[in-house]
């Protein structure tokens, strides 16, 4: 099935519910310092690159305790990734003033600003895709609501991760309609794809309702429950303490080189 | 229990788009029954079946379930008497898991987490579906998704089913159990489908439905079975019919 298929979002749910040790952990501790780790990520200056390097242990560590396939992760990171190089590739050709010279090759500011904005990208989508499969999204929203998250955006969020799976499966659906009857014309007219996704967009709001309906039915008073309430137990305070101070610490100093200078002082 | 009973009366119903779906429509359902709403496509019943429950809003005439007339005050306490099976069951399963989403209804219903884990456990067993309960609904196949949806409305205990199409997307052995189960069941049962051979050995009453209006309303085996009655609505007479006669 095309795309849904190939990017496997029900296998997100599989991985969500899971028993590791990372699993266990309460979905507020994870979220709060994913945020965190998201946020001093983007903190820093522009040219940074090596100081991001220690910020890859979070998602890394994350994802080996959970014992999450990282093939896997790295498949959603590279469908995302268009967006990112959408906002970066313009900054090689605004700056070029050059900061470092390899050689006969001459790097120019824009170049390393570039490099930069993927490494965050990768830095900060592979936490997000690492706190989810270690999480599952419903436990997740769960944690967010109790954190305090306006339970509006925590229905939407569940509800878009709930039905991408339906819509997606009605547009490949549209889509072979069209195709059975378009007699092997492979160039489709705009019009023809507009009307598509207009008539997707009204068979989801159609369903949208009649889900809703279903809910109402069904006692829904716009409150989410779930039956075990989580605890939070001294090794989530373990993990929120030691991931901010870990965040905090590769912050205020770049732990990469400090680590190559104990490197060479070693070798010296 | 005083909630059992169905009772609609002069029921009008037009769409904001200016179609008139229901044109007054009256039965009353008896506590127990079983009974067949059938009609051909556009004759009005899942206009009708949402009415039973509030999803559409009464326009003009009246719905009771029970002794209690619906209302926008009472539409609460019609959804806990009548249990909506929906002809999609993708619109009705929107839980992670098969067990998580036959809870909602009861953890909405404000029960213990005990009396929820009892409600889930005794519903997905009298489906058979105990052993999909901790995969996630979208993953099952055709049948046992519609057995699940059907669980997550009896684990809400309602008195009364309403079911739109049950056996549309079945394949024959998995049609073959679903009637089995809503032959026992003891709930009124009101079931709109075009499967009449389903009707036959499930309902023992059959309300026909054309353009909006009731255009007949007796046993099964009488309004089937008049072939002149079935073809001017756009139905046939069931095959199970014709060879029940003696030759």
């Amino acid at each position: 099935m095309g795309i849904a298929n190939w990017i496997e979002i029900g296998r997100m749910d599989e991985l969500g519910r899971m028993d590791t040790p990372a699993h266990r952990l309460d979905a507020r501790a994870k979220a709060v310092v994913t945020l965190a780790f998201v946020v001093i990520v983007m903190s820093f200056p522009r040219h940074a690159v090596s100081a991001l390097t220690p910020f890859l242990l979070y998602p890394v560590v994350l994802i080996a305790v959970g014992q999450i396939p990282a093939r896997h992760i790295l498949k959603k990171i590279l469908v995302a990734a268009p967006f990112a190089l959408v906002i970066g590739i313009f900054n090689p050709f605004m700056d070029r003033v050059p900061v470092a010279t390899l050689g006969p090759l001459v790097i120019t500011g824009g170049w390393v600003s570039f490099v930069s904005i993927m490494f965050r990208f990768v830095l900060t989508v592979g936490a997000a895709l690492a706190l989810v499969a270690c999480t599952g999204l419903y436990r997740l929203g769960a944690g967010l609501e109790q954190l305090g998250v306006p339970r509006v955006f925590v229905m939407q969020l569940l509800f878009l991760y709930r039905y991408l799976f339906v819509v997606a499966d009605q547009g490949v659906k549209m889509m072979r309609g069209v195709e059975l009857r378009s007699a092997g014309a492979h160039a489709l007219r705009w019009r023809v794809y507009g009307s598509l996704i207009g008539q997707l967009l009204l068979r989801s709001l159609d369903r949208a309702e009649r889900v809703h309906g279903a809910m109402l039915a069904r006692g829904f008073d716009g409150k989410i429950r779930v039956l075990r309430q989580p605890s939070f137990r001294w090794t989530d305070w373990g993990f929120v303490g030691g991931g901010l101070l870990f965040l905090a610490a590769a912050r205020a100093w770049n732990l990469a080189e400090a680590f190559g200078r104990v490197l060479t002082g070693m070798a010296r | 229990m005083s909630t059992c009973a169905v009772d609609v009366r002069d029921l009008f119903y037009a769409y904001p788009d200016g179609t008139e779906a229901l044109k007054g429509i009256s039965f009353r359902i008896e506590h127990g029954a079983a009974v067949a709403l059938v009609g051909g496509n556009g004759a009005g019943k899942s206009t009708l079946l949402l009415h039973l429950n509030g999803c559409l809003p009464v326009q003009r005439g009246e719905v009771r379930i029970g002794d209690v007339p619906l209302t926008r005050e009472t539409v609460t306490l019609a959804q806990r008497a009548v249990g909506m099976v929906f002809q999609d069951p993708d619109d009705q399963l929107f839980m992670p898991t098969v067990a998580e989403d036959v809870a909602f209804g009861p953890l909405n219903a404000g029960l213990s987490p005990e009396q929820v884990e009892a409600r889930v456990a005794a519903a997905l067993e009298r489906v058979g579906m105990a052993p999909v309960r901790e995969r996630p609904p979208y993953r099952l196949s055709a049948g046992e998704k519609r057995a699940v949806a059907i669980a997550t409305v009896l684990a809400m205990a309602p008195d009364i089913l309403v079911m739109d199409e049950p056996s549309s997307y079945l394949d024959p052995r998995a049609r073959r159990r679903l009637i089995e189960l809503l032959r026992s069941f003891e709930h009124t049962r009101i079931i709109a489908t075009h499967d009449l051979e389903l009707v036959v050995e499930v309902c023992s009453r059959v309300i026909v439905l054309d353009t909006g209006r009731v255009v007949a309303d007796g046993p099964t085996g009488q309004i089937l079975d008049d072939e002149m009655l079935m073809l001017a609505h756009g139905l046939e007479r069931p095959h199970i019919l014709r060879h029940r006669h003696p030759h």
